[in-house]
């Protein structure tokens, strides 16, 4: 059945207990990102270790609150799973692969080993108009890494 | 008399079609857009294979033929909703840009009509976009100040402070007459009341009602009605703004174009008579043959007929739906001055709601076509504090079945997503 190919159990499992959800008070930069067509709304963190090493800064935390389907709330969990811990330079590389999977209209697979419980969501990419909710989270992801980077660049330039 | 939905059904194609891996369609997302039936779909191709050509612009046999249909358009269409001239029909794109087009030339007028400073214009909190923002562009660019009546929490309007909010500033009030997310039906007669007792003029969008229930202009007693072709229907790329001749004859043109002018010097123009000052271009003239089969097809049927069949579903619907464990009614919950659409939010139990979006994906794989969102009426939503309903909607070839399937389907969905 299509529907068991977008939902898959890994999914409804980060879309029953999500992980990491909940904004936490240590963060460098907080973005508030949505998706018009359907409501999906997240509120997203970035606490990054040394943000002076710029790309090669840790993600040290990534905390959020979010309303939304499951595939932006399972989204946004397996997100947070993958990216803390690894460096932004890594973690951005992960988005890119998985901003690529979104993007094969049920062509690719997507390679385990760099995506995780991502790859999951491979199905997803059959079903144009759930890919932005899929995305939101790593999008907001994005931006609030760059912020974080930037506003640490600004301190150290002054 | 009561319709006959089977011998309805037969004459609209798409209802036959499978979808999904062999489902029948169950289609009740009538209020984004209705399905079309064969009397509409065969007008527009004889259009096409034997009539086509320009409008009003040749002397040969086909300009002629493609005139007097697209005139003849216009006659059904005035008689549809009792127009009491045929020049007061205007032929748009859609209702948007019939809402844009008064928005505008309201904006654009001298006095006595013209907004400026000091001026308001009133609107509704339960408005779908194209009747929120053509008039915040408009207000924004004059300088007057934008009002609206907010909403009661069972969905209808609250019409406590009427009389402070249309108060002698006003000079427009817009609004719906049907809405699209919540499905209430508006008591426009004492809006126009207060309205016309400050001199304002009325604006108001039918896109949900002029499918639904017989639409009088003269009794509506309104100044402007728009709706869309593609909800009542008729094709895609069609709208209707009627306006009061006095009206739209002193008002200032929207678009210049070809058609829409008198005599044109290179220093400036006069303007045609009306309709025509307000039809620049050439027009989607298919578009209106296929409108004026539509308006046909429903007054053959009869427009009280028609508003006795949906207030069936509807209440019918009302009642199945209340009878699901978790689901909450957005909009009023009874059946009176109820239009054909039905907004809700569905919980599961352990999970809480499920979103729109995932109710909607689930119930389409069983073949049941829904709109999920926030219906272009995104305040609806922050009104009553949801991120977006599912919404059911009917027409003249809905069934008391599709219902059942409906409630069946939503059932399957809270087994899906349950832990
Ligand atoms: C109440 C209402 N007003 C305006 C519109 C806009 O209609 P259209 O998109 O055809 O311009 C719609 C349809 O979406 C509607 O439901």
């Amino acid at each position: 059945m299509k529907l068991d190919s977008m939902y898959q159990e890994i999914i409804l499992d980060h879309y029953r207990n999500p992980h990491h959800k909940g904004l936490r008070d240590a963060y460098g930069a907080e973005v508030h990102h949505i998706n018009p067509t359907c409501g999906d709304e997240v509120t997203l963190r970035v606490h990054l270790t040394d943000p002076q090493r710029g790309e090669d800064a840790l993600v040290r935390d990534v905390s959020y609150e979010s309303a939304g389907c499951s595939i932006s709330q399972a989204s946004a969990s397996v997100m947070s799973d993958l990216v803390i811990g690894k460096s932004v330079a890594e973690a951005l590389k992960v988005g890119d692969a998985f901003l690529e999977l979104m993007q094969s209209k049920g062509e690719a697979e997507g390679d385990e080993d760099v995506l995780e419980d991502a790859v999951a969501f491979a199905g997803v990419s059959k079903f144009p108009a759930r890919v932005k909710c899929a995305l939101l989270s790593w999008m907001a992801f994005k931006d609030a890494a760059a912020q974080a980077l930037a506003t640490t660049t600004k301190e150290t330039e002054q | 008399m009561s319709l006959d939905v089977e011998l309805i059904r037969k004459d609209f194609p798409i209802l036959e079609r499978k979808v999904g891996d062999g489902k029948a369609l169950v289609y009740l997302d009538s209020a984004a857009s209705s399905q079309k039936p064969r009397q509409v779909i065969d007008a527009m191709s004889d259009y096409y294979a034997l009539h086509h050509s320009n409008v009003h612009r040749g002397v040969h046999a086909l300009a002629e033929e493609a005139t007097a249909l697209y005139e003849g358009a216009r006659d059904k269409v005035a008689a549809f909703i009792n127009a009491p001239d045929r020049n007061e029909v205007i032929f748009t794109k859609n209702s948007s840009e019939a809402l844009n087009l008064v928005a505008s030339v309201l904006g654009w007028a001298g006095e006595p009509y013209g907004l400026g400073p000091g001026d308001r214009v009133v609107i509704t909190q339960m408005e779908h976009h194209s009747n929120i923002v053509p008039w915040q562009l408009t207000t924004q660019r004059s300088g007057a100040e934008l009002a609206w009546l907010k909403l009661t929490d069972d969905g209808r309007l609250d019409l406590s402070d009427l009389d402070e909010l249309i108060n002698e500033n006003t000079k427009v009030v817009a609004v719906v007459h049907v809405s699209n997310i919540l499905g209430t039906l508006n008591p426009l007669d004492v809006i126009v009341r207060r309205a016309h007792d400050v001199g304002a003029i009325v604006v108001v969008d039918a896109s949900q009602s002029a499918p639904h229930i017989p639409l009088d202009v003269q009794a509506l007693g309104a100044d402007f009605v728009a709706f869309t072709g593609h909800k009542m229907l008729g094709p895609t790329g069609i709208g209707v703004l009627w306006g009061r001749a006095e009206l739209l004859n002193e008002l200032p043109p929207f678009l210049g174009g070809g058609e829409m002018v008198g005599t044109v010097d290179m220093e400036g123009s006069t303007y045609a008579p009306i309709p025509h000052k307000y039809e620049a271009g050439t027009m989607p003239i298919a578009e209106a043959v296929g409108l004026g089969a539509a308006v046909d097809y429903l007054t053959a049927l009869g427009m009280a007929n028609v508003a006795e069949h949906e207030h069936e579903i509807v209440s019918y619907a009302l009642e199945r739906l209340q009878s699901v464990e978790g689901l909450r009614i957005i909009g009023p919950q009874t059946p009176e001055a109820h239009g054909a659409a039905i907004s809700f939010t569905l919980e599961v139990a352990g999970l809480g709601e499920i979103h729109p979006h995932d109710v909607g994906q689930v119930l389409d794989e069983q073949g049941i076509a829904v709109r999920v969102g926030q219906h272009c009426a995104r305040p609806v939503c922050v009104r009553y504090g949801i991120p977006a309903t599912t919404r059911a909607s009917f027409s003249v070839y809905t069934t008391k079945a599709e219902i059942d399937a409906l409630v069946e389907g939503l059932e399957y969905v809270k087994r899906f997503f349950g832990a």
